[in-house]
């Protein structure tokens, strides 16, 4: 059993790491957090040269065919740096569904602009309050026309182009739902940025109004495209959300080792030592949780529906726990704009609520161990 | 990233399987699946006869005590290979219960302090488990506070005499010898006053008083000593360095990670498959699926943390202090489990034994869990672990110290 990265997948770790802690700290994230920018472009541009964002495509589409386990590592590391770039709906949404379903020409076209850093994607599923669900997808395709209204859209006012769940029939099955890609600069869709809770990872609302629209992939496999997109998304996203967990206890260690209070550092009461102990063992039960999300994601093994939706849940609630008990190590300071703390708060409480929230995956995960268990 | 054994494991698993296939009591095999904490019973057999005559089985045929040299009774296998042969007993290995203490702890700590010729004299009847061993550390003024223990050791010539007591020795009532921690030095701070020693369980002044637990059961004794005189040959380590040998005991506690933890989750999960409540199937209602998710990322999150440890393992790295986690968060999840499974019963909930829903199986689980918290260290105990040791935060403060021993206060309010 080898149920680690490779050296090779370590040393890529490192690299990333070294490259996010010079091109984006902190400051990076606040100037868009604060900034009129969408995103950085600057570190958009070296994710590009540095090959993290074409890491998982495949060389034939202008990648670095390494594979998912690469991505899973560069995405742990875009989640410690809270890398502000459209990087999880690019590279785990929009190339992911057009690796699963796009014809050779669709990926031609647009896997190697999102390799070389030319081109921004995005997947436009949820319309307002709700998990996916066939049911809630209501705007309607028809003519090659797409009509209605999608939101939230993760960075869909900066996206070149978005894969959109649209409705293409009436029998109340999932087999209503197919997928459409649309060319953002082809005009029949407009974007409004919304405010949200991480503004340094923007969302939109875009309404379509005859707009023109490709299939992708076959007609009535748009829902069964959607959840494998979603699956793999999970995995990738919590690789982001265990990355971030792991930095936000970082900072929780280290202030409890700096900050004086009755003549002790504070990381030496017991009921601050407690806390920071359930941090870490809230990461480390996610992270291998999303270990093996890697192992089946990389192997596209039969598991993977429940080894993503195990990783997603318990990746999510770590974040959570990590990134508010921080701000509580912190004491009021924490709860500072000029702290850091918040901005990894920010970030775990959106991570949380893209692909679905808590309750969609818990649905998932007893789903599938229901179906194996009646198996 | 890959779950494939090396070929070296897979011909060892191999093996294994298939000397496991053909000597295991398969008789018991179901019963000790379905054996969950705080029940392991047998019908028509006493557990301990069938515990020792599988132990002596594997020992005759090499398969005990893995690790161990083969001269003491082992087989000198890799810590992989141990792991291994857990994966393959499975059921099986929870009859090994009874054994723990005296292969992970007793036996490597006589490897580590006896003299050579006590080793091949006690270690092989240890392996094969015709000889049981207890461990005398924890006393009522010392639970998570071992170095505070007070039974004392006296030199008289060539001997030793002790006198005291000693609390929550697992399985002193069927041993035959146990390792000893005594304080021979109250004059100096209580870490520099301790020896550690091994005596015959059978000898003079040694008393047993089994104790009546929270669940009804009996695990744990008392243990008093009266003028118990044991040779100074029998002292393992030198004079006031038992604090060390204390230590080398503990540390061992951590090479067993290959058969997982038990969680309560498989049970819960099988038991709410089954169940019904009133308006529909049990896992057709959000509450219930949302609590069972929860409890299902830890489990498997608990599974492949230790397929982490293993893979650390196979590469010859030791267990580090990280692997606490498993019974800090199987010890309150299994409690947790037990109530809410009591809880979808409803009022029948309250029943047990023979008379409740699966013969009483998350009763009795509830009424042994709190002891998972305590025992081999408290939740407590394990948190101060990770933090210290995992996050490199500052120790507790000891006020004691640098005191000695004899002017350590006893009472909190006086």
């Amino acid at each position: 059993m080898n149920f680690d990265f490779s050296d090779d997948q370590k040393q890529l770790r490192d690299q990333a790491r070294k490259f996010l802690a010079e091109k984006c700290p902190p400051k990076a994230v606040r100037a868009v957090l604060e900034g009129k920018a969408a995103y950085d472009r600057e570190l958009w541009k070296g994710l590009a040269e540095m090959g993290f964002l074409g890491v998982a495509i495949p060389e034939g589409y202008g990648g670095a065919g390494a594979g998912h386990l690469e991505l899973c590592v560069i995405a742990e590391e875009m989640g410690r740096a809270l890398a502000p770039v459209p990087f999880s709906s690019t590279v785990y949404l929009a190339a992911e569904a057009l690796l699963l379903a796009g014809s050779d020409g669709q990926k031609k076209q647009w896997l190697p602009k999102i390799a070389a850093g030319e081109a921004i994607g995005t997947l436009a599923l949820f319309e307002g309050k709700g998990n996916p669900s066939p049911q809630g997808v209501k705007l309607a395709a028809s003519g090659g026309m797409l009509n209605g209204v999608k939101k939230p859209v993760p960075d869909g006012a900066i996206a070149d182009f978005a894969i959109v769940a649209a409705r293409t029939g009436s029998s109340g099955r999932e087999t209503d739902v197919s997928l459409f890609l649309v060319d953002m600069k082809g005009g029949g869709v407009e974007a409004k940025v919304l405010t949200n809770l991480d503004p340094s990872r923007e969302q939109a609302e875009l309404t379509f109004r005859n707009c023109k629209a490709e299939p992708l992939g076959p007609a009535s496999e748009g829902w069964s495209i959607l959840t494998r997109v979603l699956d793999r998304a999970a995995v990738l996203t919590a690789f982001e959300q265990v990355g971030g967990a792991d930095r936000a206890l970082e900072m929780g260690r280290d202030y409890a080792l700096d900050r004086i209070a009755f003549g002790r550092p504070i990381g030496s009461f017991q009921a601050v030592k407690h806390m920071l102990a359930d941090m870490y063992v809230a990461a480390t039960l996610a992270r291998s949780n999303c270990y093996y999300g890697a192992w089946a994601l990389s192997t596209n093994a039969s598991e993977l529906p429940e080894a993503a939706a195990a990783a997603r849940i318990s990746a999510t609630q770590a974040f959570h726990h990590c990134a508010k008990n921080n701000i509580q190590v912190h004491g009021g300071m924490g709860f500072t704009w000029e702290f850091d703390c918040h901005l990894y708060y920010r970030r775990a409480g959106a991570l949380a609520l893209s692909l679905g929230s808590q309750s969609y995956w818990e649905d998932a995960l007893i789903d599938c161990m229901r179906k194996k268990n009646a198996a | 990233m890959n779950f494939d054994d090396t070929p070296q494991e897979a011909a060892f698993r191999e093996q294994a399987r298939a000397w496991i296939a053909a000597n295991a009591p398969k008789q018991y095999e179901e019963e000790l699946r379905k054996a969950s904490l705080g029940r392991t019973q047998l019908k028509g057999a006493n557990v301990l006869d069938v515990a020792k005559a599988w132990q002596k089985k594997k020992a005759d045929s090499g398969w005990a005590c893995l690790h161990w040299p083969k001269e003491y009774g082992g087989r000198g296998a890799s810590p992989i290979e141990r792991v291994i042969w857990q994966q393959e007993e499975g059921a099986f290995g929870k009859l090994s219960a009874m054994f723990i203490i005296g292969h992970g702890m007793c036996g490597p700590t006589m490897m580590a302090f006896a003299a050579e010729d006590q080793k091949r004299k006690y270690l092989p009847p240890l392996a094969s488990g015709e000889k049981i061993w207890c461990q005398l550390f924890s006393e009522p003024a010392g639970g998570s506070d071992v170095a505070g223990l007070r039974t004392r050791a006296e030199r008289q010539g060539d001997d030793w005499i002790v006198n005291g007591q000693k609390i929550w020795t697992s399985g002193a009532h069927y041993s035959d010898y146990g390792i000893l921690l005594t304080r021979t030095d109250p004059t100096v701070p209580k870490h520099k006053g301790l020896t550690m020693f091994f005596l015959d369980m059978k000898s003079k002044g040694v008393e047993i008083k089994p104790i009546k637990q929270a669940n009804g059961q009996s695990e744990f004794n008392e243990v008093y000593f009266t003028d118990v005189k044991i040779p100074d040959s029998q002292r393992l380590g030198a004079v006031n360095d038992g604090w060390n040998v204390a230590l080398t005991t503990l540390m061992n506690e951590r090479m067993s990670i290959g058969a997982g933890v038990a969680t309560g989750f498989p049970e819960l999960f099988e038991f709410c498959s089954g169940l019904m409540l009133d308006d529909g199937p049990a896992l057709d209602d959000r509450n219930v699926r949302a609590r069972l998710a929860n409890w299902a990322v830890k489990a498997s999150g608990l599974k492949h943390t230790s397929f982490r440890a293993i893979s650390a393992l196979s590469r010859g790295e030791r267990p580090g202090p990280e692997n606490s986690i498993g019974k800090l968060v199987a010890g309150s999840m299994i409690q947790e489990i037990a109530m809410y499974a009591l809880d979808l019963e409803g009022a029948a909930g309250v029943l047990s034994g023979p008379e409740a829903e699966l013969a009483g199986k998350f009763q009795a689980m509830l009424l042994r869990a709190p002891g998972t918290r305590v025992e081999g260290g408290t939740d407590e105990i394990m948190r101060n672990i990770i933090a210290e040791r995992v996050l490199g935060l500052p120790g507790d403060v000891r006020v004691d110290k640098d005191v000695p021993f004899n002017q350590v206060p006893t009472k909190g309010r006086a």
